[in-house]
């Protein structure tokens, strides 16, 4: 039998911290919660009355936006501080500023910062709920959970499935989430990619990997395309981008030749021609769209979880805001 | 109460609804998840036999808008809400739930269901009522009335959950479980 009740924690920093079960509780609470956008009143009022700041120290569209939507369609009061024209260009710590925040009585503050570690750091000194919107390379979490709903959604499961990671692992916070959440389900996890992006020590997380992707192709259910940061030819890490699409890139000669009907995932924004091609991206394997609208189900999922939240880690943060942290 | 008895409770309530209603034009059932769900279909099946005509089923579940959310605490695990195709609107409600107590669930659903349209009326079923209202509810057809002090438990079963149909009054222990 289902239990009555569920309990995820003060805070969603990653998803190596949730074990297969936790996981599962937030796909499955995220569910019910794609109903409520279909609604003409896309609105419940759960979250009235709390404020929620989205800190976002690296730019983001998608994933502040998909925030929102899901805070508001929760009904809580929403205010979006990006560091431009914030007093962090100041030189103001990121401490300061969350105290400064919590000074102004906020319950939740979700964040992308471009440093890895950054959300952890800041879940343990403040009393807020923290919700990692990606930082650095760490992490990326509800990324990685919107990817299991999509693939769940349209496989029918996670366990046992073949999902491939192409392209920039080296710097993808959401290879990361993948990795640890699918593995944490059953999945087998592959990464394929130039050398130069990937870890030297991948191997260490349970991954196969494949240095061409016509193999990868050929062992794979699920393909998950990265973005290439374009800055990484300038960096070196690559020769062109016309070379990467020709050695690494999705193109329809390659999906065509897959013995199965791959699922093809990207967290977007895509740079078409390059790790994906247009024909791919827009054809019948892709769920990319999907991918877009389970991300508000699945950050209404974590929101609704965690204002349940675990009051003694607030307690044990709110001592050490006062004490010498 | 059991199995027999609820089957011949809720024979009752599928008549009383029609006849309160003046017939099965535009009615639409509305069970409250969880068990409300399974004696919302139960109660159709019973209009149906009477009236052959099915009026449609739909499902709520009312947790995003309890009163007592705000308070710390775990999560409640949320059910499924889909309403019948052609919404509400100048429809006849009947919100169908397990056992009115406090009211509190019965104000969840009347504001759930304004987010979604106007209906024509709405109407309260419940197969026990138990008593100790805290707010103005009042429900239209009941199956059974049970004067439950506050230390008991009034619990109904459904065979889709519990395996069986009846209805059981449970004592609490004097410490809460």
């Amino acid at each position: 039998m289902t239990p009555l009740t569920m309990v995820l924690g003060k805070d969603l920093v990653g998803l190596e911290d949730l074990d297969a079960e936790r996981i599962r509780m937030i796909l499955d609470t995220a569910e019910p919660f794609k109903e409520i956008s279909e609604r003409a009143i896309k609105k419940v009022p759960m979250l009235r009355g709390k404020t929620i700041v989205n800190l976002f120290f690296e730019p983001s569209t998608r994933t502040r936006i998909s925030f929102e939507f899901a805070e508001k369609r929760l009904s809580a009061d929403t205010v979006n501080i990006q560091t431009t024209g914030s007093s962090v260009q100041k030189g103001e710590t990121l401490v300061d500023t969350a105290r400064n925040l919590e000074a102004m009585r906020i319950d939740m503050v979700v964040m992308r910062h471009h440093s890895s570690g950054a959300a952890r750091f800041l879940a343990e000194r403040i009393p807020s709920n923290v919700v990692n919107a990606g930082d650095g390379r760490h992490e990326h979490p509800t990324q990685g959970l919107l990817d299991m709903l999509t693939i769940r959604d349209h496989m029918g499961r996670i366990e046992g499935l073949k999902v491939c990671i192409v392209g920039d692992v080296l710097h993808s916070r959401v290879a990361r989430s993948n990795i640890w959440g699918l593995t944490r389900l059953g999945a087998e996890v592959a990464v394929c990619g130039p050398r130069t992006l990937l870890p030297a020590d991948i191997r260490e997380l349970g991954v196969h990997v494949f240095s061409r992707i016509e193999e990868a192709i050929e062992w794979a259910d699920v393909m998950n395309v990265l973005r290439l940061q374009l800055e990484r030819m300038q960096a070196g890490y690559v020769p062109s981008l016309r070379e990467y699409n020709r050695v690494f890139g999705l193109t329809r000669d390659r999906v065509e030749r897959a013995p199965r009907d791959l699922l093809i995932l990207h967290p977007g924004p895509m740079n078409r021609g390059v790790e994906i091609d247009s024909d791919v991206a827009d054809g019948p394997h892709s769920v990319i769209l999907d991918q877009v609208t389970n991300g508000v189900a699945v950050r209404m999922a974590v929101l609704y979880l965690l204002a349940g939240g675990a009051p003694e880690d607030a307690a044990a943060a709110r001592s050490s805001e006062t004490g010498n942290g | 109460m059991d199995e027999r008895a609820v089957q011949r409770t809720l024979a009752r309530m599928a008549r009383e609804l029609v006849e309160l209603n003046h017939g099965v034009n535009d009615l639409v059932l509305i069970g409250i998840q969880r068990r409300g769900v399974q004696l919302a279909h139960r109660l159709a099946d019973e209009i149906e036999r009477a009236e052959s005509h099915r009026p449609p089923v739909g499902t709520l579940d009312i947790t995003l808008y309890r009163d007592d959310l705000t308070a710390i605490g775990p999560r409640p695990v949320l059910g499924e809400t889909r309403l019948p195709p052609g919404g509400i609107d100048d429809r006849k409600i009947i919100i169908v739930d397990d056992v009115c107590f406090t009211g509190r669930t019965v104000r969840a659903a009347l504001d759930e269901l304004a987010d979604f349209g106007r209906p024509a009326r709405i109407y309260l079923s419940v197969l026990v009522d138990r008593g100790g209202r805290e707010l103005p509810i009042c429900p239209d057809v009941v199956g059974t009335e049970i004067r439950a002090n506050a230390n008991q438990q009034v619990e109904v079963l459904v065979p889709e959950l519990d395996g069986k149909l009846g209805v059981l009054l449970l004592t609490r222990p004097t410490e809460e479980p």
